[in-house]
């Protein structure tokens, strides 16, 4: 948590005076912040495998990264999500600022829906993509990977609209799996199994409020739940005893990560840079060279980046492609080089593994156009398999295929299955 | 109803130059000016019963020499002679002034013969280093996101006409180009009136004392203009600088130009990222192929066209375009001419400076910094009735000051302010020419805060955004959109906002105008 940064008052002593200062620049102390459910992450963590999320430590893992994957596809996975970036986004022009700064239409994202979106630059490279939660008319949270703060408030510029980061002040979590609404069931949230795919709602906790939305980022049954962040442990352990004969599990970031892979999800700064990130200006990508094309709406008004977009698409300036691969064999092919008939490069591996789902070896990659736009034959990975102290360089062939790379019916199924 | 191809916003000269030369192309061309009659910062006005006045502009120093022959000027009543060249006086509170005589001081009189012969020295290099950066004012910027052969040629004959200075020049061309002027003064004069005159011309209009970086850049702006030919000549138009207008309206005219008065526009109509017409602040709406906007660039993206319609980052650049003038304007009513001590006859009918020294403008700029007015001002003086005697009543006489430094956003706010700053100009005033508050009839001063909502000049800027080193160019108005065009389409800028910046020049119209012609706009 933050510590105080006041100012003691002078001490006689140059010793009092020291240590005082020194109390009053604490904040190196604690490198990496704690989240809101840190208690009872900390509690679990058994493999203190950390990494460092948005200034937050996150857990890779807590106890075992292929049974925390596990508890995902055939359980229910708590995760928590409280670093991500979340802004509370208010006033009557909310919807008109949202709809100039984002791709999509917000125009058509009713009252109590959420959907996934991404904003430009000038350029129309992409800045990051989040989810938008529309909580009221008038009022939206919107979720990202980076900080966004400075380019928001100069965007609200000629709009009746608030924006303020809540990023500390509201706790998150993820709760997915196949039991994932049972588990909420029993935890006494009422009428949940009426939300259909993003839909949100409000529902009564500890004396306040938890919004839960059917949304998560494994491509599974699941919800996100968002409360203030003085009701998350409430909030955590409601979820996990309810959830205690159904599975339920707290996880890490590895095993969230397979299953986004085979839920064909993107992660910005992972397999795309984003444009206040990226230094050597190849690296910058418009939406439609990351698989984001789709999100881009002409027909609606202005947008950050459209003039762009339309100039790129028109002049055909767009360079690159984001595929799924599948790959022969079941070597990850992690950050592998894509070649064209072996020899030429033509593209980067930025996420890939051995899906026990779909029972494929599977990959994100960025390759360089026409490959992998109009030419998908005859491509292959180039895999370092380190046995024993020694590389052994695999050539495997890749296809391109569709994402996501596995479709589960119960992510959708309506009412969300009871188990 | 007739419909237009282009719609010039703002009639200024600017826009009237824009849109004289679109209509020569062969446009149907509206210009919509707001006020009752056009002209903007160029027109003569009567301040007082009687007493008629250029409203801000009052020299004539730079119209640009494409524009009287793209526009025909002399055909439509410009006059420009040799004979109508005035001298600079730079006055003087003990002993006689020092003069320039002829175009910027092809003769220097009251100084010693080897301050004569540095000044020789230096006017000629100015000149020539000026005259390097005046091919830039009739074009483009260079534009680093890619150019034209066309492009690519005329900034190979710049890049041509440095190496013909010679290996010593050039290289000394680029070590003094973004000096400050005092450093530069201090290096080839010894005469502090003589300095401080050039101090003032430097910074005159711009938000920069005499030894600020870059300060040097304002005198070959200056001197990069010219007049009858020649580089750094001055006039006082006859008929004010309303004449000037009055011969580009009619070219205009002549071509076909329809001008509306009294027409604010209130709104540029953006369809699917293309501007396709105004609306009035009547409610009329008028659509044309083509808007091209004379008046302030972040007046027309941010309140005209409006954020919702621009990238974020453009809207970033645009806010920040610092555009807080520091200069006042001072009309005087004067019962009879005053009399500036050690002046002559022709002296008084010329441009009369108080700058005494390079120090002495330093001094006056360094309040501004802080919200606060001069508290002894430097100006340029000139009695335009002298010449044109139909600007007064008979016996009587016009006074016309630009006055600096007076902050935009004084602290005190200029309610408060302002009769303080009349009564430093007047002292000052009264210390150059004894005895001339007594004559005063009538008094208007115009500080930046009146110049702003009188002219619509946003921060009353009269270059429409600062013209200093990180404003030139191509990163006028903003960087990136250098070029007269916008990131709306078929929108374009053409005021003085624009490269090359202010000053009664009409090239920042004529440019605009070239490039909607190319563009097939």
């Amino acid at each position: 948590m933050a510590q105080a940064t006041r100012k003691k008052p002078v001490s006689k002593t140059a010793d009092a005076a020291t240590s005082a200062r020194t109390a009053a620049q604490s904040h190196f102390r604690t490198l990496r912040l704690g989240t809101p459910f840190q208690p009872r992450i900390d509690a679990l963590a058994r493999t203190q495998d950390w990494y460092n999320w948005a200034g937050y430590h996150a857990p890779h893992s807590l106890w075992d990264e292929e049974l925390e994957y596990f508890a995902i596809r055939s359980q229910a996975a708590l995760f928590d999500i409280s670093p991500m970036t979340k802004y509370r986004i208010e006033g009557p022009d909310a919807e008109a600022f949202l709809d100039r700064v984002t791709l999509r239409d917000v125009t058509k994202l009713k009252p109590g829906r959420v959907h996934y979106t991404a904003w430009c630059d000038d350029e129309g490279f992409v800045l990051d993509d989040g989810t938008l939660f529309r909580l009221s008319p008038t009022r939206f949270r919107l979720c990202s990977q980076e900080r966004h703060l400075p380019w928001l408030l100069d965007s609200a510029i000629g709009f009746d609209v608030t924006v303020e980061e809540e990023t500390e002040a509201v706790a998150g979590l993820a709760l997915q799996g196949p039991t994932s609404f049972a588990v909420l069931r029993d935890a006494g949230f009422a009428g949940v199994e009426t939300l259909k795919i993003f839909d949100l709602a409000e529902f009564p906790h500890d004396g306040g409020i938890v919004t839960i939305s059917r949304t998560g980022f494994t491509g599974d049954l699941g919800c996100e739940l968002f409360v203030p962040a003085d009701k998350a442990l409430s909030l955590w352990d409601r979820l996990m005893s309810a959830g205690e004969l159904r599975g339920i599990r707290a996880i890490g970031y590895t095993a969230l990560n397979r299953a986004r892979l085979e839920a064909g999800l993107i992660v910005a700064n992972a397999d795309f840079t984003t444009a206040e990130h990226a230094i050597r200006a190849d690296r910058l990508r418009m939406p439609d060279e990351i698989g984001l094309g789709f999100m881009i709406d002409l027909e609606k008004g202005h947008f950050n980046g459209r003039r762009a977009i339309l100039e790129a698409r028109a002049k055909r300036k767009l360079r690159h492609v984001l595929v799924g691969l599948e790959i022969e064999g079941n070597i990850p092919a992690e950050h592998a080089i894509v070649y064209h008939k072996k020899h030429q490069e033509v593209g980067l591996v930025s996420a890939a593994m051995w899906s026990p789902m779909a029972k494929r070896n599977i990959a994100i990659a960025s390759l360089t156009r026409p490959y992998g736009d109009t030419m998908v034959e005859d491509l292959w990975v180039e895999i370092y398999a380190m046995r024993e102290l020694q590389y052994q360089k695999l050539m495997k062939r890749a296809k391109v295929v569709a994402r996501p790379f596995i479709k589960l019916d119960r992510r959708t199924a309506n009412p969300p299955a009871d188990f | 109803m007739t419909s237009f191809d282009a719609i010039v916003i703002g009639g200024g000269h600017n826009g009237l130059v824009a849109a004289a030369t679109l209509a020569k192309a062969g446009r149907k061309v509206l210009v919509l000016e707001a006020a009752a009659d056009v002209g903007g910062a160029a027109r003569t006005e009567e301040f007082a019963p009687g007493f008629r006045v250029s409203s801000i502009a009052h020299v004539l120093n730079r119209l640009h020499p494409d524009v009287i022959k793209t526009l025909e000027l002399e055909k439509h009543g410009l006059q420009v002679a040799r004979t109508d060249f005035m001298p600079t006086v730079a006055l003087s509170k003990d002993g006689p002034p020092l003069v320039l005589h002829g175009a910027y001081g092809e003769v220097l009189t009251g100084s010693t013969p080897s301050e004569q012969s540095a000044w020789k020295e230096l006017r000629a290099q100015l000149l020539r280093y000026a005259g390097i950066l005046k091919l830039f004012l009739s074009r483009r910027p260079p534009d680093l996101a890619g150019m034209s052969l066309k492009e690519t040629a005329a900034l190979g004959q710049i890049a041509l006409a440095l190496k013909k200075l010679g290996k010593e020049d050039m290289r000394d061309f680029l070590r003094v180009l973004l000096m400050n002027v005092a450093d530069l003064l201090d290096e080839q004069l010894a005469d502090i009136r003589l300095k401080g005159l050039l101090a003032f011309d430097a910074t005159l209009g711009s938000h920069l004392g005499p030894r600020s970086p870059t300060s040097l850049l304002g005198l070959y702006y200056r001197l990069a203009g010219e007049t009858g030919g020649a580089a750094g000549a001055q006039m006082l138009p006859k008929g004010g600088m309303g004449a000037v207008i009055t011969a580009i309206r009619s070219a205009a005219e002549k071509a076909g130009v329809t001008i509306r008065t009294a027409a604010p526009v209130a709104k540029i109509i953006v369809e699917k990222g293309r501007a396709v017409g105004v609306a009035l602040d009547s409610g009329e709406m008028l659509r044309a192929r083509t808007i091209v906007s004379a008046i302030n660039p972040a007046t027309t993206m941010l309140d005209l066209v409006g954020p919702r319609e621009i990238d974020t980052g453009f809207v970033r650049k645009v806010k920040n375009i610092r555009m807080k003038g520091d200069a006042a304007k001072l009309h005087l009513a004067l019962d009879r001419p005053p009399q500036f001590s050690g002046v002559d006859a022709a002296g008084h009918k010329g441009r009369l400076v108080i700058a005494p020294s390079p120090d002495h403008v330093e001094r006056a700029f360094n309040p501004s910094k802080y919200g606060e007015f001069s508290a002894e001002p430097v100006m340029e003086i000139t009695l335009p009735s002298l010449s044109d005697p139909s600007l007064a009543p008979a016996g009587a006489c016009v006074l016309s000051a630009v006055v600096q430094y007076a902050p935009y956003a004084l602290k005190e706010g200029w309610d408060a302010g302002k009769p303080k700053f009349l009564k430093a100009i007047m002292t000052q005033l009264g210390t150059y020419a004894p005895g001339i508050g007594k004559s005063v009839l009538h008094t208007e001063l115009l500080t930046p805060a009146d110049i702003e909502a009188r002219y619509r000049m946003p921060g009353g800027h009269w270059h429409h955004g600062e013209l200093q080193a990180d404003q030139m160019l191509m990163s006028r108005p903003v960087s990136g959109w250098s070029g007269y065009d916008t990131p709306v389409e078929g929108l374009f800028l053409a005021g003085a906002g624009s490269h090359p910046g202010g000053g009664v020049s009409g090239a920042p119209g004529l440019n605009a105008a070239k490039r909607i012609i190319a563009m097939k706009g």
